[in-house]
């Protein structure tokens, strides 16, 4: 297994004082460098890096993420960007994602989640669902106080907790934030712009086939009776 | 009444008030003697509460942590929750340990610990127990420990703590070897066993300046060197902690302990630090002497508890820094070099002792020990020391 | 120890006869302070001399390979985090290498550099911390382990600006990276690799001619090569013998090629040498963070084609592997051409290290186990998967 183009080089051995090695002359060189780490820790800021919790805090990365929340744009309730398309339900690699499709009373697709739970116990944390999803509906929080004594019900995140504002992912993530409510603006203009066509192009339809009903008139009349 | 006597303070007073209320003289004496005890043990578990918190942030410090310092102001009450803690834990007896040797083995650790701090000269003024054999009777009990950790290792009727048992006895037997030939010394230049009397012998200063301590002799520096390693081994202190050796046995002779049994482990183990440490002082450091001349006016035992302070801030810093050696080694460095060197230091001192301190017993001594350290050198390098390697690269 | 390779595969029996009683036979773990998890080694004494130790593992058995064949491909990223979670970013590259190979996608050309400098500080974590965990084996108080994690801290404050997450990263995907270096990033990273040489020359001087640790590691534990090579044995094990074999240069993957780097060797393959090879390598992987970061092209960080939702390789079958900090890391993947492969193998290098773990503790001290253990350098999460 040797490579045959390997070349060698051989490094000096490290001096010893004099060529000679005295007896504990490494341990006392351990002791330089334990000694020197214990008197740098009173002042030098590389040295003692603890950061004492409660009190105080590291700053957190713009990209930390933790667990995964709904963003709504005004009302929880109502305009929930969530589809419903268990996407991320089939993409979670825990599985902690369980949705329900709401309906209405013929069974219709309202196309929003009746029931959306995230069981945070089982969460991993891997913001793949926030990744896969269309909708631009689920992202990663930077939340991480969310201890409880309550270690089912306490971390089975329902859509009460889970649905955020959209203030909330700009203020959380303002580049990511940004990106989205400019591709939504820009899509709901392109959608907006292309229903107004649409709108014109029907209208336009409807004339012209107004026009041309008016003409074959007496015809199609004819016809019908 | 000078700040001298303030140790003495408590056991004066009663005795003075028993006095006064015409106590027969024996109980004056016992209830004095009780008193003059109950302040060395009350010092030095305070000491204890002290140094487990000290040695927490000395470590720290040295690993660039902060060390324990929630409870209360800088941690100070860190030692009392965890005696709190170690109170209200359940005391857990195996089902197939030796019950009453079980119970016995941590009770049996302290009390030698204690003993031995009775005979040690604290102060000009405070001596608890001037006894006339003051040396071998702290001999005497300290041998003790080495009973109490096999007890410990052997009731607990499992296999790790029996292995740092057969570690135990093999280390402190071979350690309190050298650790007896090194004090030899100090008897024979001293002529006497009284530990009081050794500080005394140790008083003034040479050349106005120089204090006249047995360490700055050339037998004293070999001698008070290897009592020292000697005394970390003895302590079971890192790296000679192998009894304990917590990466491999788990923690040898006190794996099947908890509670308050457990605490009294480590309660021993510092007491038994401040002993050796105390004897180490007033062996060679001069014990309660002052290290300048025109210190007069500082009360001898803050001198005393100043050297104890510096000696035992090394065995932390060493703690600090070095990994365990292994048993084999232990043994070898103990047979090989400790014993052979400690035993030269007793020539040395008997030449010191008859032709006194001048030039000839310069000459004589320092090749008389530093042959023997330049052989030994020159074996370890030849033959035993470890190499540096040198290493290839591939391209 | 053995000398012979003839009889790695004939560990000598356990010969009683009368001196049964005179044995002791010991549970090294799974509940044991240095046994990096919860390995568990049966282990008969004589004295403290080693009789015969035999390993037993999968207390840690998460079923990982199993999972990731119910799951699609990409739900297996996060999952190769948690396999050897001191280097996470160095599973999620061989488990992406894997799959890009099966699936024939290109990556481009920045996302290459920031595999190769992620990868990287990987290894400097890994080998870092197991100077500290070595020393913790040996008995020192945590000073080395400290220090380690000092500066380790600073590379997953790094990663966590970079993927979000200190250990779990789940950084990679098929075709680059998942997100683009944040502003700043590559200048903060070169400040580092230019701090840590002076770290390490301090590491250097705390551990490297410390007598006691020259004692205990020199000449314990060494195997000859051949029975190394035979044992499968991969990574700074097997190069601290003197075998040279990195991955990095002789399957070259990524864009090794274009560094210039070297690999050390060591002679003897003792402990001693298991522990230089990784400071020896640790400044090559500075030598290596320093060029890609100065390289560092702008582009794509992922391939515009690459396919995050209803990714589905065509039918095939590939071995990706890696040179990870612990050895070869690869991964092995069939597919059927649908969302799940059909089948997920992962060869872990901290488990193959450790197969001949009693050829090399035979006729050893107690205290050597402990120490050889650590210098295979094992993550429990890899070995039991």
């Amino acid at each position: 297994m040797d490579s045959p183009s390997s070349t060698i080089e051989r490094l000096p051995a490290p001096k010893r004082p004099g060529g000679w090695s005295i007896p504990g002359w490494g341990l006392l060189q351990g002791l330089a460098v334990t000694g020197r780490n214990m008197v740098e820790s009173y002042y030098k800021k590389e040295r003692m890096t603890t950061i004492q919790y409660p009190e105080e805090r590291a700053p957190i990365s713009p990209n930390f993420r933790n667990f995964p929340f709904l963003v709504f744009d005004t009302d929880p309730a109502a305009d929930l960007r969530c589809t419903a398309c268990s996407i991320c339900e089939k993409e979670c690699p825990p599985q902690c994602i369980y949705i329900v499709l709401d309906r209405d009373e013929n069974g219709k697709s309202l196309k929003r989640p009746r029931v959306f739970d995230i069981d945070l116990s089982v969460c991993m944390n891997c913001g793949i669902c926030a990744e896969v999803c269309p909708f631009d509906s689920i992202y990663m929080d930077g939340e991480y106080e969310l201890s409880t004594d309550d270690r089912f019900g306490g971390l089975l995140f329902g859509l009460d907790r889970l649905a955020k504002s959209a203030e909330y992912h700009m203020k959380l993530r303002p580049e990511q934030a940004t990106e989205v409510m400019a591709r939504r603006k820009a899509e709901e203009e392109k959608k907006a712009a292309a229903a107004a066509a649409k709108l014109a192009k029907a209208k336009a339809d409807a004339e012209a086939k107004a026009k041309a009903a008016a003409e074959v008139k007496p015809e199609e009349k004819g016809e019908e009776v | 009444m000078s700040l001298e006597h303030l140790p003495r303070l408590p056991q004066r007073l009663v005795e003075m008030l028993l006095q006064n209320f015409g106590a027969p003289e024996w109980l004056v004496l016992i209830a004095g003697f009780l008193v003059a005890a109950s302040t060395v043990v009350g010092v030095f578990a305070g000491g204890f509460a002290l140094l487990s918190l000290v040695e927490r942030k000395t470590l720290a410090r040295a690993q660039n942590r902060i060390g324990p310092n929630r409870a209360g102001w800088f941690g100070i009450l860190q030692p009392v929750a965890d005696g709190i803690k170690m109170l209200t834990k359940e005391d857990i007896v195996p089902a197939k340990a030796e019950k009453i040797l079980h119970l016995l083995a941590p009770i049996m650790i302290v009390v030698p610990a204690i003993l031995a701090l009775g005979v040690i000269p604290y102060g000009r003024e405070w001596i608890p127990v001037p006894l006339e054999l003051g040396l071998l009777f702290f001999f005497a009990v300290g041998a003790m420990t080495e009973v109490s950790i096999f007890m410990a290792g052997w009731a607990s009727g499992s296999k790790f703590p029996m292995l740092g048992a057969m570690r135990a006895i093999s280390q402190m037997v071979s350690y309190e070897l050298p650790l007896m030939i090194c004090a030899l010394g100090v008897v024979m230049v001293s002529g006497t066993l009284s530990l009081p009397d050794i500080v005394d012998r140790q008083g003034g200063f040479h050349l106005g300046f120089i204090p006249a301590w047995n360490l700055f002799t050339p037998w004293g520096l070999v001698a008070g060197l290897l009592f020292y390693v000697c005394s970390i081994a003895e302590a079971n202190r890192c790296p000679f902690d192998l009894p304990e050796g917590e990466s491999e046995i788990v923690a040898g002779h006190m794996t099947e302990y908890s509670g308050f049994k457990y605490a009294l482990f480590f309660m021993g183990e510092y007491l038994g630090l401040f002993a050796i440490s105390g004897l180490g002082i007033t062996l060679f450091l001069g014990g309660w002497q002052a290290p300048l001349p025109g210190l007069d006016f500082v009360p001898t035992w803050i001198w005393f508890f100043a050297k104890l302070c510096t000696v035992i801030f090394s065995f932390l810093w060493i703690r600090a820094t070095f990994p365990r050696v292994r048993i084999d080694q232990l043994m070898r460095f103990a047979w090989l070099c400790m014993i052979p060197m400690a035993l030269l230091t007793l020539p040395a001192a008997a030449i010191w002792h008859f032709a006194g301190r001048g030039l000839l017993s310069w000459v004589v001594t320092v090749p008389l020990l530093l042959i023997p350290w330049v052989i030994i050198t020159v074996i370890y390098n030849k033959r035993l020391a470890p190499t540096l390697r040198t290493y290839r690269f591939a391209e | 120890m053995i000398s012979d390779s003839s009889m790695l595969y004939s560990t000598p029996a356990l010969e009683t006869g009368d001196d049964e009683d005179q044995l002791l036979r010991v549970s090294l773990g799974p509940q044991h302070p240095s046994t990096h998890g919860v390995f568990r080694m049966n282990v008969v004494l004589d004295g403290e001399t080693v009789v015969s130790l035999k390993p037993v593992f999968g207390y840690l058995h998460r079923n990982h390979e199993k999972i990731a064949e119910n799951a699609t491909y990409l739900s297996s990223m996060p999952y190769t985090d948690r396999l050897d979670y001191i280097c996470p970013l160095s599973n999620n590259w061989a488990y992406a290498h894997a799959v890009e190979k099966l699936a024939g996608i290109e990556v481009p050309e920045r996302a290459e550099y920031m595999r190769v400098i992620l990868a990287e500080l990987t290894r400097l974590i890994n080998h870092t911390a197991f100077a500290g965990f070595i020393l913790g084996d040996m008995g020192a108080w945590g000073s080395a382990l400290m220090y380690a994690f000092r500066e380790r801290e600073k590379i997953l404050d790094l990663f966590e600006d970079l993927t979000g997450a200190r250990m779990m990263a789940n950084f990679m995907r098929f075709g680059g990276c998942r997100n683009d270096l944040p502003a700043g990033w590559a200048m903060k990273c070169g400040k580092l690799v230019d701090d840590y040489g002076p770290f390490l020359d301090e590491m250097e001087k705390f551990l490297v001619g410390n007598e006691i640790l020259l004692a205990r590691t020199q000449d314990v534990g060494q195997l000859p090569k051949d029975i190394l090579i035979n044992g499968g044995i991969t990574g700074p094990m097997l190069r601290a013998a003197g075998v040279n074999y990195d991955i990095r240069k002789v399957e070259p993957y990524g864009i090794y090629e274009r560094f210039d780097f070297r690999i050390p060797l060591g002679e003897i393959g003792d402990c001693y040498d298991r522990i230089m090879i990784r400071f020896l390598e640790m400044r090559e992987s500075l030598k290596i963070l320093r060029q890609a970061l100065d390289q560092l092209p702008e582009g794509d960080y992922i391939h515009p084609k690459a396919k995050i939702r209803n990714f589905k390789p065509p039918v095939g079958e590939a071995y990706g592997r890696i040179e990870g900090p612990k050895g070869e890391l690869g991964f092995h993947l069939i597919s059927d051409g649908t969302t799940n492969p059909y089948r997920y193998r992962v060869r872990p290098p901290s488990f193959i290290n450790l197969t001949l773990l009693e050829d090399m503790c035979l006729g050893l001290d107690l205290a050597d186990v402990v120490i050889i253990l650590g210098s295979i350098d094992i993550v429990l999460g890899e070995v039991d998967r």
